[in-house]
């Protein structure tokens, strides 16, 4: 679903040096197909049946409910503030990998990479440790009126741990790639630093940048484990949408649940498209030819 | 095209952002209420009642918030920090814990409202499938080859706890009072747990909407509420020839509604649930009120069957020293229960 997933490059297609007999393929395309329908065309339109299961007038009422209602807002709300921090640790940390030398940075693409390896509940508690109330600055915290933890704050957080690498490794490879002869260019007619950025540097990359920005805003939305940790589970307050589904459920409200679980879906239906439609026009642009 | 990039960015940028600004405002006061798994179709109701109240007496507005989790889930919350004006918990243990690291109320906290803080009372039932398949009448049942039993992990729900202990109080009275006994009978019991979740609305969804199990231990009001909610002819109720009398406290955080200047709503609150309208709305969600003759509907409480209730205080010296020998880290749970066995 990140970096691994992009198309090859355009413009390659040499002949196959093997060729499967027709049996073969035909397994093997049975097989992908198969794995498709049973792991995700199979539950994906289970949760819309679910969701219609009452009529479309049940469908929309789930909608009407308060709590639903700022669950969306509060999932819309720290999405916009957790893909804009992306954007800039993204390009920050992709422009100082992509074209400085500096010790340490092998390191420091590791690091950016151990969101992905980290399981998110952990992460959350990484915060509850930090900022809970008998963590390391809850007391500090507490004195001075400032809730992080089970607050709107918590879940930025949270959320910004678990998408931050997103951004930062589409643009990696591509800068890497890039080089820097562009940026010398500009600077030997004259152009300063920051007009470097915005004219050649960022131009070259807004493709592979619009691209990281769908699949990190796509998991903010649907962040379920670290945010769960930091929510305390406040109805109408500190519910974020995936959480919200999990409390319809529990509510037997089945109905509303599976309702709020199709607009997820719908969201990561649409990422889909758009990630297909970049990857086909821009597919060049947005995948460098030599991918770590 | 330098003007067409920054339009191009601007939108990638603005995906999302345009509905930044429309954060929940909170202008009117609010209550916090943290309170276990199975009272949320309670508290939806009473929160209600109590906001009529609240008008009727001050004239002001106000919006009760409510979470609703595995007790002991919830008491470790509070103690990280949630901002809780009252807790509404499944046992006294839970809200001991919040009192004893946060200091955020006295430890002598059970002795302020009647009859211990718990204005209503439950009780540990089975429920089965429809015509008792597995013909599950008593504890002993419960560890016949092939029965799976549905319960909550004890480590993090309060229902469980009290499921557990009163499997233990059956153990005791099959085999005179012999601890060790009780301790093997339990050990069984939980190698027949396929799956355990962390609160016990989670364990009814297992066992009633996913259909795992052949028996859950449940809360009475769960299993009541179950058949409202699946229909009648799904599952039956099988009362055990013992089970233990579940007290759920409630309790004032001290420090927490001196913080949010909201003592006086939070007495309220818990004022109101020892009323007639609060313990009839107990009643009606299938808890047992501590003052019956109150209820209005008098069928809500006719439909409680006596059963033999043996008490936390009686059998096991209070949840003091059944939390720490049962529950706690290497306690009894951890011993008798290996993952995967």
């Amino acid at each position: 679903m990140s970096a691994e997933a992009a198309t090859a490059p355009v413009g390659r297609s040499l002949a196959s040096p093997t060729t499967e007999s027709a049996g073969a393929k035909l397994l093997l395309i049975v097989l992908g197909l198969g794995f498709l329908a049973l792991f995700l065309v199979i539950p994906l339109f289970a949760v819309f049946a679910e969701a219609f299961r009452n009529g479309v007038a049940v469908y929309f009422e789930a909608f009407e409910d308060p709590d639903t209602q700022a669950a969306i807002r509060l999932t819309l709300l720290v999405a916009a503030i957790a893909v804009p921090l992306n954007i800039v640790f993204g390009l920050a940390a992709s422009w100082a990998i992509a074209k400085f030398e500096f010790r340490g940075k092998s390191f420091m693409l590791t690091l950016i990479d151990l969101p992905f390896s980290v399981s998110p509940v952990v992460s959350g508690m990484c915060y509850v440790i930090l900022f809970g109330a008998s963590g390391y600055f809850g007391p500090w915290l507490d004195k001075h009126g400032i809730q992080i933890i089970f607050a709107v704050p918590g879940l930025v957080l949270a959320t910004v741990f678990v998408t931050f690498p997103f951004v930062a490794r589409e643009l990696i490879p591509l800068m890497q790639e890039q080089g820097t002869s562009e940026e010398e260019a500009a600077l030997s007619l004259g152009a300063n630093g920051w007009r470097t950025f915005w004219s050649v540097t960022l131009p070259n990359v807004r493709w592979a940048l619009l691209y990281g920005v769908l699949l990190s805003n796509a998991r903010a939305m649907g962040e379920f484990g670290a945010v769960s940790v930091v929510s305390g589970h406040l109805r109408g307050l500190t519910n974020t949408l995936p959480l919200q589904v999990e409390i319809l459920y529990n509510d037997y409200n089945f109905v509303a649940a599976f309702a709020a679980a199709s607009l997820l879906a719908g969201l990561g239906l649409v990422t889909l498209v758009i990630k297909s439609l970049l990857e086909w026009r821009y597919g060049g642009e947005i995948s460098s030819k030599h991918r770590k | 095209m330098k003007r067409f990039l920054a339009a191009r960015l601007l939108a990638a940028l603005t995906v999302v952002a345009p509905v930044a600004v429309a954060a929940p405002a909170a202008a009117q006061s609010t209550l916090t209420n943290v309170s276990y798994d199975p009272t949320r179709e309670l508290y939806k109701d009473f929160n209600a009642l109590f906001a009529k109240h609240w008008k009727a007496e001050t004239g002001q507005d106000i919006r009760v918030q409510v979470s609703h989790g595995g007790s002991g889930k919830q008491a470790r919350s509070v103690i990280d920090g949630l901002n809780a004006d009252v807790v509404t918990l499944a046992l006294a243990s839970d809200i001991d814990a919040i009192a004893k690291a946060t200091k955020k109320l006295p430890a002598d906290w059970q002795k302020r409202l009647p009859n211990n803080s718990s204005p209503y009372t439950s009780t540990i039932v089975f429920l089965v499938r429809k015509g008792n398949p597995k013909g599950i009448k008593d504890w002993n049942d419960l560890v016949k080859p092939g029965v799976e039993v549905i319960t909550p992990n004890p480590k993090t729900s309060g229902g469980a706890r009290w499921n557990y202990l009163a499997a233990w109080a059956y153990g005791l009275k099959q085999n005179d009072n012999d601890p060790e006994k009780a301790k093997a009978f339990v050990a069984e019991l939980f190698k027949h747990v396929p799956v355990l979740d962390s609160g016990a609305r989670g364990s009814t969804t297992t066992f009633a909407q996913r259909g795992l199990g052949d028996v859950l231990l449940a809360w009475e009001n769960e299993a009541y509420l179950s058949f409202q909610e699946f229909g009648d002819d799904k599952f039956e109720i099988v009362f055990p020839s013992i089970s233990i009398l579940a007290e759920p406290p409630v309790a004032i955080v001290d420090a927490n509604v001196d913080k949010n200047g909201s003592r006086k709503a939070a007495e309220a609150y818990l004022n109101l649930l020892y009323s007639p309208e609060g313990q009839s709305l107990a009643a009606k969600h299938f808890y047992r009120p501590v003052k019956p003759e109150t209820v209005s509907n008098k069928a809500d409480v006719e439909r409680f069957k006596s059963i033999n209730l043996v008490t936390i205080d009686d059998t096991f010296g209070g949840w003091a020293k059944a939390q720490g020998e049962h529950f706690g880290d290497g306690g009894v749970f951890d011993q008798i229960f290996k993952p995967g066995n």
